[in-house]
């Protein structure tokens, strides 16, 4: 319980918190949140500024249309009528997952890169380094936008590029780390109880890398964020139709001036979730450093 | 097969690829017999160490070793597969490192670290190495073991950390424990417990110990036989006994004297010569250089060891003509 405690203790560590569980709560209860379907199209109540109802018209059913108030569309609605505020809840979910995922699968697969090159070196090293080489000598966007146009978008397509553009981070700093924990006298001591290569990479060498990687993890996963955001506003990444915080943005862009609210609201929502994320892996890399550790 | 558990002919140990070889053990034997302790003496760089990890085959990268025999328990140590090695470390010969700090893993609890061992070589499940480790834990001498066991090695004094490296050494149930400096890290009052502590795990559980050190009045105490080192080399060996009432090397009279206050003053005095670059691989006996009694023989012909009186062993060419001032002149 020592951990989490000494998180709260910063205000500025606690302001992070507060917003990341915030966003996380409101993407989990989404379906509960949002007053309105976050991709129903209502011609009838477009562009509607915030704090305005819409029209409920029950013309389909014969008879003379009686005109009822729907509920508060609190943000406002978009340019074919859908609800900004529900849109911008079910676009956590989507962001979140984003970020998330890609976080995962780099961290996961630059850690692996990394402790292997740094634990064995020899050609391990010098071909994980030409790897290396190779992604950080292709500008990011322009690969990203390549890959994208070729596999065709969509949530799985843009998680995977997003990583393919982090893992190098993870390798680096995983590498750095295990050259240096290997000649540690606990790992010397594992190899004299009797302990095999893979028991002392993944029980005795990662776990004294989680730290940075838990850093690095809560940047990079603001930053996967803001990318995935960039990548649908450039309308490369997610489809159109999904309720995201990029493609929201995308919308708004040719409304600015008439209707600010559809783009202002996601970007607001950009803005809260990776200041929050930051914030958090701020608190989290001043607790985790080892010169500030107890 | 011999009755010595352990049996080391000619072994030696070098550096650097073939064109800047440098050897840094030469020519080490010796045997460890079932359930004694051996002591290994030397000052820092004279190989006890490094003569130690080549048995386990943990030499650091680029170090060749190299030996005659190598044989624990019938076994040849150096042909062994990485299985049987494995098998070997930590369950047959154990060690316990010199600085418990860093010994233990800082972000694993000491139950995870113990149990760690018990799972790799018993194969336990998780509720029996738990048991198991309590009792390890009670038998170094921890108190409330399985409070302990939830704890990191920060929150353990220095002492109770080496408790708790000499727990994991005796998880795999080995046959033969090389303490290598166990006690040099730590406080002059905890290193009397951790003595006796092995001493009595030794009489419990039957142990062959290794004891290397530079701490000679702790050997006088412990061992049965000890081995003295210099250079890579070995001077001289003997049963404790016969080695601390005569010993016959001059660098053995030397370490001797340096610790005894009845010694003569040219003994004394020669503890103080400093270690020039002394090169194992040289010609001559790598001690000439502060030896007292050193003559033209001693510079270019490297002594070879003798065996005297049966049971001791001692390299040096002044033992031969007699001149050398004898054990109770």
């Amino acid at each position: 319980m020592k951990f989490p405690m000494s998180l709260y203790r910063s205000p500025q560590t606690r302001t992070g918190l507060i917003l990341l569980t915030f966003v996380v709560v409101v993407a989990l209860a989404a379906p509960l949140l949002a007053p309105f379907s976050p991709v129903n199209v209502d011609p009838s109540a477009r562009l509607l500024p915030p704090l305005s109802r819409g029209l409920a018209s029950s013309a389909q059913s014969g008879a003379p249309a009686v005109h009822a108030e729907t509920a508060l569309h609190l943000l406002g609605t978009d340019s074919v009528g859908r609800d900004v505020l529900s849109r911008l809840i079910y676009g956590s979910r989507l962001s979140l997952t984003v970020g998330f995922l890609a976080v995962l699968i780099s961290a996961v697969f630059g850690s692996l890169v990394g402790s292997l090159s740094g634990y064995w070196g020899g050609w391990v090293e010098a071909s994980s380094a030409w790897l290396i080489d190779v992604q950080l000598s292709f500008p990011f966007l322009l690969l990203a936008i390549f890959l994208l146009g070729a596999l065709g978008g969509g949530t799985l397509a843009v998680v995977l590029v997003l990583a393919l553009g982090t893992w190098v981070n993870y390798a680096r700093i995983v590498r750095a780390q295990v050259l240096s924990i290997k000649n540690q006298g606990y790992v010397e001591a594992a190899h004299a109880t009797g302990a095999g290569t893979l028991r002392i990479l993944f029980v005795h060498i990662l776990p004294n890398t989680l730290s940075p990687i838990c850093v690095v993890g809560s940047f990079s996963m603001a930053l996967a964020i803001l990318t995935e955001a960039g990548l649908s506003f450039l309308g490369v990444g997610l489809d159109p139709s999904t309720p995201s915080w990029g493609t929201m943005l995308n919308d708004g862009r040719d409304y600015l001036l008439t209707a600010w609210w559809i783009a202002t609201m996601p970007g607001i929502a950009i803005g809260v979730t990776v200041l929050g994320v930051t914030l958090f892996g701020e608190g989290l890399r001043e607790l985790l450093d080892p010169r500030g550790l107890r | 097969m011999s009755a010595s558990i352990l049996d080391v002919e000619g072994l030696s140990i070098s550096f650097g690829g073939p064109a800047r070889r440098k050897q840094v053990v030469t020519d080490v034997s010796f045997k460890v017999e079932r359930g004694e302790a051996l002591g290994i003496v030397g000052e820092s760089g004279s190989g006890k160490t490094l003569t130690m990890l080549s048995l386990l085959r943990l030499l650091p990268r680029g170090a060749d070793a190299r030996a005659v025999r190598a044989s624990f328990d019938g076994r040849d140590l150096f042909s062994l597969t990485p299985a049987a090695l494995h098998n070997v470390r930590g369950r047959e010969i154990a060690v316990v490192f010199q600085d418990p700090l860093t010994a233990l893993n800082p972000v694993l609890t000491i139950g995870r670290q113990i149990t760690e061992v018990l799972r790799l070589h018993f194969r336990s499940s998780a509720t029996d190495a738990r048991r198991r480790a309590v009792e390890l834990l009670t038998s170094v001498g921890i108190p409330d073991p399985p409070l302990r066991l939830r704890q990191y090695p920060h929150e353990f004094s220095g002492g109770m950390r080496q408790r708790v490296t000499i727990a994991m050494a005796l998880a795999g149930e080995p046959r033969l424990l090389i303490a290598d400096e166990p006690t040099t890290a730590l406080d002059v009052t905890v290193q009397a417990d951790i003595v006796t502590l092995i001493q009595r795990l030794q009489r419990e559980k039957g142990l062959t110990v290794i004891w290397v050190t530079h701490d000679l009045a702790l050997l006088a105490r412990i061992a049965d036989r000890v081995l003295v080192m210099y250079a890579g080399r070995v001077v001289e060996d003997a049963p404790a006994g016969k080695l601390f009432a005569a010993p016959k090397h001059p660098y053995a009279r030397t370490l001797l004297g340096s610790i005894r206050q009845d010694a003569p003053k040219r003994n004394r005095a020669a503890s103080s010569i400093p270690l020039t670059a002394a090169d194992a691989g040289a010609a001559g006996c790598p001690f000439a250089p502060r030896c007292a009694e050193a003559r033209e023989q001693c510079r270019n012909v490297s002594p070879v060891l003798k065996v005297y009186g049966g049971d001791t062993r001692a390299a040096c060419w002044a033992l031969d003509d007699g001149s050398t001032r004898g054990p109770g002149s």
